[in-house]
């Protein structure tokens, strides 16, 4: 981590969603300030600032942290994903699909940060139960949804993936089919 | 007594339709989980500046000299604002105009703003608040409604003598006759909390000046852009046409992106043109949780006398509600509680106080449920207390004196034009629930001596009037604009909150047409292109906005139909038009496709577009005696809730939630069920979790690490039951979901806790100590601890 005096900028350079990005920052920028003031990463939302509503999650080396607590200054050479590095050569992520299949979204403000948190569930544990989803997203606060569809599209999202794997190439196209979806 | 019969149409008989009564997928899904949606605080503009606003330090205090001069010259300060730079309106207010847009002659809660800080940063006019000195002289204040109304109470508004807002009333029938007729008459006392929205998106606004005009648009998270922009335009002292507010992307608003939300697009509208720049302005967690308004703390009596065998007589009912400094929507909310105060039970004698009162704690307003999750809490413990005195069981006392079609209402109306589905409701609930084994396995199960886990069921019961009822003008529009290709614009004066109005419109858009959904684009809410067609409130989208789309689709589908009848050579009274195409009815390889009928339309020189409009069926009110047609129509819902008490530690875990609503039609399943799973969410934040504890005015839960929403972790199983009587005013049928959704399972869990330890408590939320001590240890609501003495 990068050290530098109160008042003072500095350049960092990380990756975000793949592509490496350099950004001049000072002690008191958060990565939140970075990757919505800076890179205009506006997907990543701020609902509380104080870490406690998960709107503001991307994934850090692919951990979910949340980004209103962690100093710009912490990311130098690292990781950064965001939602808006879900999707993929124009395709939808299968948690994307399967979140807009499930009516998983109303407001859609808590979305971005529920995304990321299942995608690092998923990505630890591609077989998760209704309970494993449940924790893995309980940082991550909805005050539209009561949580069921979300869950709902965390579970099939997950089934899409698994029945995806042998030919991995092909995820996300896989999931996109009509036999995967959920009618 | 008149009624307008709405023209129920062709298309109401038949069960069977193309693209509404489906569970489409959500027009604005991909937008969301790309992150690509647009919400207010996403917006930037070349030269933007950023506001940030100073708030009062007393809940109430004379303001005697406001300096800003230092911070004028701070670094990064483009400008201060204060109330003496608002050329219009000092004050605003959906009925009373009580509100100050900056404080100007006196503070009265601790979210009122003093001045305002314009900035080339955010950190600038942070930094800069500190130097902005205000004297101020602090005045006496009051912070619960018995304070407020006691004989020599300091006074808040000249204008309001004894601090009362309003006072609303029901006079039914012969209050002394009706307790003699009783057998038994039981009175309790319950009360309810200040609880937060809690949307996720705080509070947004970005104003840009429109050079050399004098005018402004806003761009904002804002539930209801009308009134937004009547409150700027007034604050400006413009006319309505140089106002243009345009609505975002919301991040939820649950009735609460309202008076706050015209009061920040005001502020951001005085400083984009005092500089001449665009100005932003965002509200931390912190500030929307201290300035924003609250839903009512009610505190209410219920004096009920039955027969012996358990039939009703008369109830008498005194309301105090906390209204907070300013009167916002108080006088609605509390109108909406006298009509439906009873519950929806036959009482032949009524007799009905409610007084709204100002207090120097937050302001109250709107929030969904808008007065109704206090009453309901209220008469829904009495019927299980009641139930309780009489020996019979609570579903019973309920099925016994529960409204059916023909009966009489608390304010004289006979529900007699729509299906009054109260009975359906309440045995559906208590069917999926279990309910009346459960209950009777619970009662001696508890019985028991030595567990340490109980369990209980209990229900609750509700009917609710749809839209504005006899608050005020009730009509809305939508424009259809059909494109040469076949493609689909809908503008609708009702705005997306979330809920997901803009694929039910864009749904019915579809269905009326015979086009695809995925031809139709629903325009943001735009105050510049579509007449003022009120709030998006009271669960009045899909009834009153539905109707408009519909009306609007039906006269460009006529049109499109007398092209398609050329083209096909027959009357356009044989033509249907379905799926992308127009055919002859039963010979559907006679069609022409809908792009090929838009196309001819377009060449032949017509008019491809229609502004629909749909006004209300009238309702009167009488202000006196409190009798009237209060709504057009109702909704009736039963939540039945099954929960386990730990008898160690007070916790009450709901297991599992049955939620039965008649919705008239679902015009989309889907999302009726959305509505469902989050309106149970938040009914049991507040009958569990959630509690805005102000302590002398101070608002001590400011952010999410203590004031409690449902987790993914606390949420039950829920069990929605979606019950169909279609509605002889909705379009297709369809009422409304959103509000009954949240305001059953507060009661419902308090009875189940009854059933399940035998502790009644009649005191919001049902938190750790009182489940376990049968009493609140907090300082909330300034009538307790330490402050207090």
């Amino acid at each position: 981590m990068k050290e530098i005096g109160p008042g003072a900028m500095t350049t960092i350079s990380f990756k975000v969603n793949g592509g490496l990005v350099e950004v001049e920052v000072s002690a008191d920028d958060r990565l939140i300030d970075v990757l919505r003031e800076g890179l205009r990463l506006t997907g990543t939302k701020e609902g509380c600032g104080v870490g406690e509503c998960g709107a503001c999650t991307v994934l850090l080396d692919g951990k979910p942290v949340n980004s209103c607590l962690v100093p710009a200054l912490q990311v130098e050479g690292r990781e950064v994903e965001t939602v808006e590095g879900l999707a993929k050569d124009g395709r939808l992520h299968p948690l994307q699909e399967a979140f807009i299949e499930h009516t998983a979204v109303q407001c859609g403000f808590c979305t971005p940060g529920m995304l990321m948190s299942a995608a690092a569930l998923l990505r630890e544990n591609p077989d998760p139960t209704r309970e494993d989803i449940a924790r893995a997203i309980s940082g991550n606060l909805c005050r539209c949804t009561g949580y069921h569809q979300i869950m709902a599209a965390i579970e099939d999202a997950a089934r899409r993936i698994r029945a995806a794997v042998p030919e991995t190439s092909e995820a996300e196209g896989a999931a996109g089919t009509p036999e995967a979806r959920r009618e | 007594m008149e009624i307008e019969r709405y023209d129920t149409g062709e298309h109401d008989p038949r069960e069977e339709f193309g693209v509404v009564h489906r569970a489409a997928k959500r027009v604005d899904g991909v937008e969301k989980v790309t992150g690509k949606a647009r919400f207010a605080a996403d917006l930037y503009f070349d030269g933007m500046l950023h506001a940030r606003v100073l708030r009062a330090k007393f809940p109430h205090a004379r303001i005697l000299r406001i300096d800003a001069s230092e911070a004028q010259n701070a670094p990064g300060v483009v400008a201060v604002i204060t109330h003496e730079d608002v050329p219009g309106a000092k004050t605003f207010g959906p009925v009373r105009r009580d509100m100050p847009v900056l404080a100007f002659d006196k503070t009265r809660y601790l979210g009122d703003g003093v001045a305002m800080i314009v900035a080339t940063t955010l950190e600038a006019a942070e930094q800069a608040l500190e130097l902005v000195r205000v004297d101020y002289e602090e005045l006496p204040a009051v912070f619960s409604p018995e304070e407020a109304i006691a004989e020599g109470a300091p006074v808040l508004h000249e204008d309001a003598p004894g601090n009362i807002v309003n006072h609303h009333k029901v006079r039914k029938g012969d209050m002394e006759a009706g307790f003699a007729a009783s057998d038994v008459v039981i009175e309790r006392e319950y009360r309810t909390q200040f609880i937060e929205h809690a949307y996720i998106e705080p509070e947004a606004a970005v104003a840009v000046p429109n050079p050399g005009e004098g005018s402004v648009t806003v761009y904002g998270s804002i539930q209801n852009p009308f009134t937004a922009r009547r409150v700027v335009a007034e604050v400006l002292g413009v006319s309505l046409n140089k106002v243009r507010i345009v609505q975002c992307t919301m991040g939820g608003s649950f009735g609460g992106k309202d008076d706050v939300m015209s009061c920040m697009c005001a502020r951001a509208a005085l400083a984009a043109l005092k500089t001449g720049r665009p100005v932003k302005m965002v509200n931390t967690r912190e500030e929307s949780i201290v300035e924003g308004y609250k839903r009512h703390p009610y505190m209410l009596k219920y004096r009920v006398g039955a027969t012996k065998d358990g039939k009703l007589q008369a109830m008498e009912i005194r309301i105090l509600a906390d209204g907070g400094a300013y009167a916002s929507m108080t006088p609605f909310v509390t109108w909406r509680s006298v009509v439906q105060a009873t519950g929806p039970y036959e009482i032949p004698n009524v007799n009905t106080d409610v007084h709204g009162v100002y207090t120097n704690n937050t302001y109250t307003g709107a929030m969904r449920g808008f007065g109704s999750p206090q009453i309901i809490f209220a008469h829904e413990s009495l019927m299980d207390e009641l139930a309780a005195e009489l020996g019979m069981d609570p579903l019973d006392l309920r099925l016994k004196n529960g409204f059916r079609p023909g009966s009489v209402t608390a304010t004289g109306q006979t529900l007699d034009d729509h299906a009054v589905s109260l009975v359906e409701v309440m045995q559906k609930a208590a069917d999926a629930i279990g309910y009346r084994e459960k209950r009777k396995a619970y009662n001696e199960a508890a019985r028991r001596a030595g567990s340490k886990k109980v369990r209980g069921v209990g229900i609750a019961a509700s009917y609710r009037g749809v839209s504005l009822g006899g608050e005020g003008v009730d009509a809305t529009g939508a424009i259809v604009s059909v494109q040469q290709d076949g493609s689909v614009y809908v503008y609708a004066g009702l705005a997306e909150n979330g809920q997901g109005l803009r694929t039910i419109f864009s749904q019915i858009a579809a269905e009326e047409l015979g086009c695809h959904l995925e031809d139709v684009v629903f325009m943001d809410t735009d105050t510049s292109l579509i007449p003022d067609g009120g709030p998006t409130v009271a669960s009045r989208s899909t009834t009153m906005g539905g109707n408009a789309v519909r009306d609007a689709a039906r006269k460009v589908r006529e049109m499109l139909l007398s092209v398609a009848g050329e083209m096909l050579g027959t009357s356009c009274e044989a033509l249907r038009a379905a799926g992308g195409r127009v055919f002859v009815a039963g010979r559907p390889e006679r069609s022409v496709s809908f792009a090929d009928v838009a196309r001819a339309a377009y060449s032949r020189g017509e008019l491809m577009a229609a502004f629909g409009w749909y006004k209300g069926p009238k309702v009167w009110w009488d202000e006196e005696s409190g009798q009237g047609r209060a709504y057009f129509t109702y909704v009736y819902g039963c939540q039945a809730a099954e929960v386990e008490v730990d008898t160690e530690t007070g916790r009450v875990k709901v297991l599992k939630v049955a939620a039965a609503h008649d919705v008239g039609r679902a015009i989309n399943p889907a999302t009726v069920e959305g509505q469902i799973y989050g309106g149970v969410a938040m009914g049991m934040g507040y009958g569990l979790l959630e509690e805005v504890e102000m302590a002398r005015g101070v608002t001590r839960t400011q952010n999410f690490d203590e004031y409690l929403i449902a987790t993914s972790m606390d949420v039950p199983e829920v069990m929605p039951i979606v019950v169909e009587n279609p509605d002889p005013y909705g379009p297709y049928g369809a009422k409304t979901i959103g509000e009954p959704t949240c305001e059953l399972l507060a009661p419902a869990i308090a009875n189940a806790v009854c059933n399940a330890t035998g502790r009644r408590i009649r005191e919001l939320p049902l938190d750790l100590e009182k489940v376990l001590l049968g009493r609140s240890l907090k300082a909330a609501r300034g009538r307790r601890g330490s402050e207090q003495a």
